[in-house]
């Protein structure tokens, strides 16, 4: 009898946990509208993290995107076709993202993706895209072998399916680096996470700090998995820094500044794109005012072009934010679907017009809701636009915005 | 010497949470010889007990320190404990009860697959109650006036409230456990069960019950060790289970599974050498990221030299 009720109560969960996972996938699965009457099809693809600690900018990648389809389809972009959206979950994990790619990459109407967000994930998945032929555009992968090939002295370009609409580290780390300099602090430690996106970020601002006069005192390394940074934060401070630089993301870079500061260390804690997002001061609480954090791109509220795109965005009614990457990953759908307009009206099908997609890709020029966007011979974006965010009052505040050379 | 003392303070104070998780592994095993790899998620399932609590109360945010510390805290470790100690008691009636008499391995995969389980259940479905934070990323812990973001300054040392909270735990608790393991009926029945169950029985003891009682004993130390988890990172999050339970359990074997005080001083060796392997080994592999690596070296020198763990393991032989 026990044994009886104890199988019944293990099947339940059972069944319990098949219908989650499908839940699941049905999160994960394309929201754009059903087919329309008599076109012919041509699907977009996302890849991006829409479950774990990176989920808040995954959301605002897939929303972006979405509303860019929406919109193409809605102005009737492409005359014949009809574009639908599939989104793929990557959990910010490269073996994930292998899978999303090839999901994606085996169907014959994708013609094009966006993303991911993580450099180690966009690593991972551009051979699938180069084999396939299909563009990769991302909007947030910022390490620079990805397009100027593993030499960094000796530029090549690595992928030609493999654009992107952000700008690199070795632009993001210089510039943070000079932004310190000129505040008057000359004495900072690096720590980073060790991925290919935070090593890559401090490496960069360490070497531009060091050549502009600042003293780089301590150079730490985190695992991304780890809760407890006390022994890490007490070692930096023995080294009496003026100011900390963490190349990674906001799910450690927030505890961090709340540990820091709790243990005593009371200097701004400064960061990339990857911390730009208003969950970094959720986690660090109301200690990480004064906390800084570099991101690619004018401030959305300043452009005239990305007033277009948050009032449209507000009006879809999405439930999460646009976060961080929202704009590039509306222009890197833009730029598709502009390339698009020149390679599918002639094409019989989606997989016939990919090579022609990319073609077009490489001479796409449009004014984006990040700004002007253009790619140059490695597929980065020629806009070097950042700004400098601080935290004030809780909140992003813009402080310095500048073309960066 | 004052980044000696830090040090060890941060270590004693990580420690002490790892112990407090610790001592549910080691009790378990001790009665069943079971390693409950779903005991993470009990961790995690305390921590977000006590944060729902605090959301029933009407998330109360400024308070004074007497109300927080006297009233709000207390409700919190309470709700949490509740929670985890139901989450225990049903996974050991309808997962772990079945499967006694079966071969080892099934009950392990039974554990892993409850923890996966419990882990896609909290991100699904806790952010689906209406007014709930979405809970596929860290949520944040309120905010106790008086502990969080405090710290007493000593010299050039800084100790947090949070590190004092957590060791102070951990001495009451131990000291409990002490006393109900070795003064109370109940304890020495479930000793009773740990050395001969089927002699147990025969004897009279209530062996389902003595096996229960010690999933719910070390399913609330979890629980406490998940409040003060959110009190030192001021976040919970769905995965924070599985990396605190996987240190928790190698400072269980460290300090000799199944025995009590071992998995107590377990989990202070392990945290104070994952604070001074980041400080004082020199070069690119003394840096945090190796931390890891020289805790689960010492282990193994452990293993290797005493494998019955620090303080010995117990190990029941059965005939």
């Amino acid at each position: 009898m026990n044994r009886r009720l104890a199988a019944a109560g293990l099947s339940g969960l059972l069944i319990a946990s098949l219908a989650l996972t499908g839940c699941g996938q049905r999160n994960a699965e394309p929201t754009a509208s059903g087919g329309g009457g008599g076109k012919k099809v041509a699907k977009i693809g996302l890849i991006a993290p829409l479950s774990g600690g990176l989920s808040a900018m995954g959301a605002g990648m897939r929303n972006s995107v979405d509303l860019a389809v929406k919109q193409a389809n809605a102005s009737n972009a492409i005359p014949g076709w009809e574009l639908q959206f599939a989104a793929e979950d990557d959990q910010a994990s490269p073996d994930a993202g292998k899978n999303a790619a090839t999901k994606l990459t085996g169907d014959k109407d994708v013609i094009g993706v966006v993303g991911p967000l993580n450099s180690s994930v966009g690593q991972a998945i551009q051979p699938i895209f180069q084999s396939a032929g299909i563009p990769l555009v991302s909007p947030a992968n910022t390490n620079p072998t990805l397009t100027k090939g593993a030499d960094l002295s000796k530029p090549a370009r690595a992928y030609s399916t493999y654009f992107r609409t952000c700008t690199t580290d070795d632009v993001q780390g210089p510039f943070a680096a000079k932004y310190l300099l000129s505040e008057g602090i000359k004495k900072v430690a690096t720590i980073n996470d060790k991925k290919a996106y935070g090593q890559g970020l401090a490496t960069a601002f360490a070497k531009a700090f060091a050549e502009g006069g600042g003293t780089v005192v301590s150079e730490e390394t985190i695992n991304p998995d780890d809760k407890d940074f006390s022994a890490v934060v007490s070692k930096v401070k023995a080294a009496g820094p003026a100011a900390v630089y963490y190349g990674g993301e906001y799910p450690q870079a927030g505890p961090l500044s709340q540990q820091m500061k709790a243990a005593g260390l009371a200097i701004p804690l400064m960061g990339g794109d990857g911390i730009f997002d208003p969950a970094f001061i959720e986690l660090a609480g109301s200690t990480s005012n004064g906390d800084l954090a570099t991101s690619v791109g004018a401030p959305a509220e300043s452009l005239d072009s990305a007033k277009a795109f948050v009032s449209a965005y507000a009006a879809a009614g999405y439930k999460e934010g646009y976060s961080a990457y929202g704009t590039y990953s509306y222009d890197a759908a833009n730029a598709i679907i502009e390339a698009l307009k020149v390679s599918l009206p002639s094409a019989s099908s989606a997989s016939a017009a990919r090579s022609a997609t990319v073609e077009a890709l490489n001479k796409v020029k449009f004014a984006g809701a990040s700004g002007q966007v253009a790619f140059n011979e490695f597929g980065d974006n020629t806009s070097r636009i950042l700004t400098v965010y601080k935290v004030e009052g809780g909140a992003w505040k813009a402080a310095k915005t500048e073309d960066f050379q | 010497m004052d980044l000696l003392i830090q040090q060890l303070i941060n270590g004693l104070s990580l420690g002490a949470l790892y112990a407090l998780i610790a001592v549910g592994y080691t009790v378990v095993y001790g009665i069943v010889q079971l390693i409950n790899f779903a005991h993470g998620e009990v961790f995690m399932m305390g921590a977000f007990g006590s944060y729902t609590t605090w959301m029933l109360m009407g998330s109360p945010t400024n308070l004074s320190i007497g109300v927080a510390l006297g009233l709000v805290l207390p409700a919190m470790i309470l709700g949490g404990v509740l929670v985890s100690v139901g989450t225990a008691l049903l996974m050991e009636r309808f997962a772990y009860r079945p499967l006694r008499n079966a071969p080892r391995l099934a009950p392990l995969i039974s554990a892993i697959g409850l923890s996966i389980g419990l882990q896609e259940a909290v991100r699904l479905f806790y952010g689906q109650i209406p007014g709930f934070p979405d809970s596929r990323r860290a949520i944040p812990f309120p905010v106790i006036e008086g502990l969080t973001g405090r710290s007493i300054q000593v010299g050039g040392v800084t100790i947090q409230h949070s590190a004092i909270f957590t060791l102070g735990a951990l001495l009451i608790c131990a000291a409990l456990l002490w006393w109900f393991v070795n003064k109370t009926r109940m304890g020495r029945a479930m000793q009773a069960t740990s050395q001969d169950a089927d002699t147990a029985r025969l004897m009279g003891i209530n062996v389902d019950k003595a096996i229960a009682t010690a999933f719910a004993v070390g399913a609330a130390l979890a629980a406490v060790a998940g409040v003060a988890h959110g009190l030192r990172y001021n976040n919970i999050d769905f995965q924070m289970g599985f990396m605190a339970g996987m240190k928790a359990f190698t400072a269980a074997v460290l300090g000799g599974i199944g025995n009590i005080n071992g998995a107590v001083v377990g989990g202070l060796v392990l945290g104070i050498v994952e604070a001074m392997a980041t400080t004082y080994i020199p070069g690119q592999f003394g840096s945090s990221a190796w931390k890891d690596v020289w805790a689960f070296a010492i282990l193994i020198l452990v293993l290797v030299f005493r494998p019955q763990g620090l303080l010995g393991a117990k190990v029941v032989d059965r005939a």
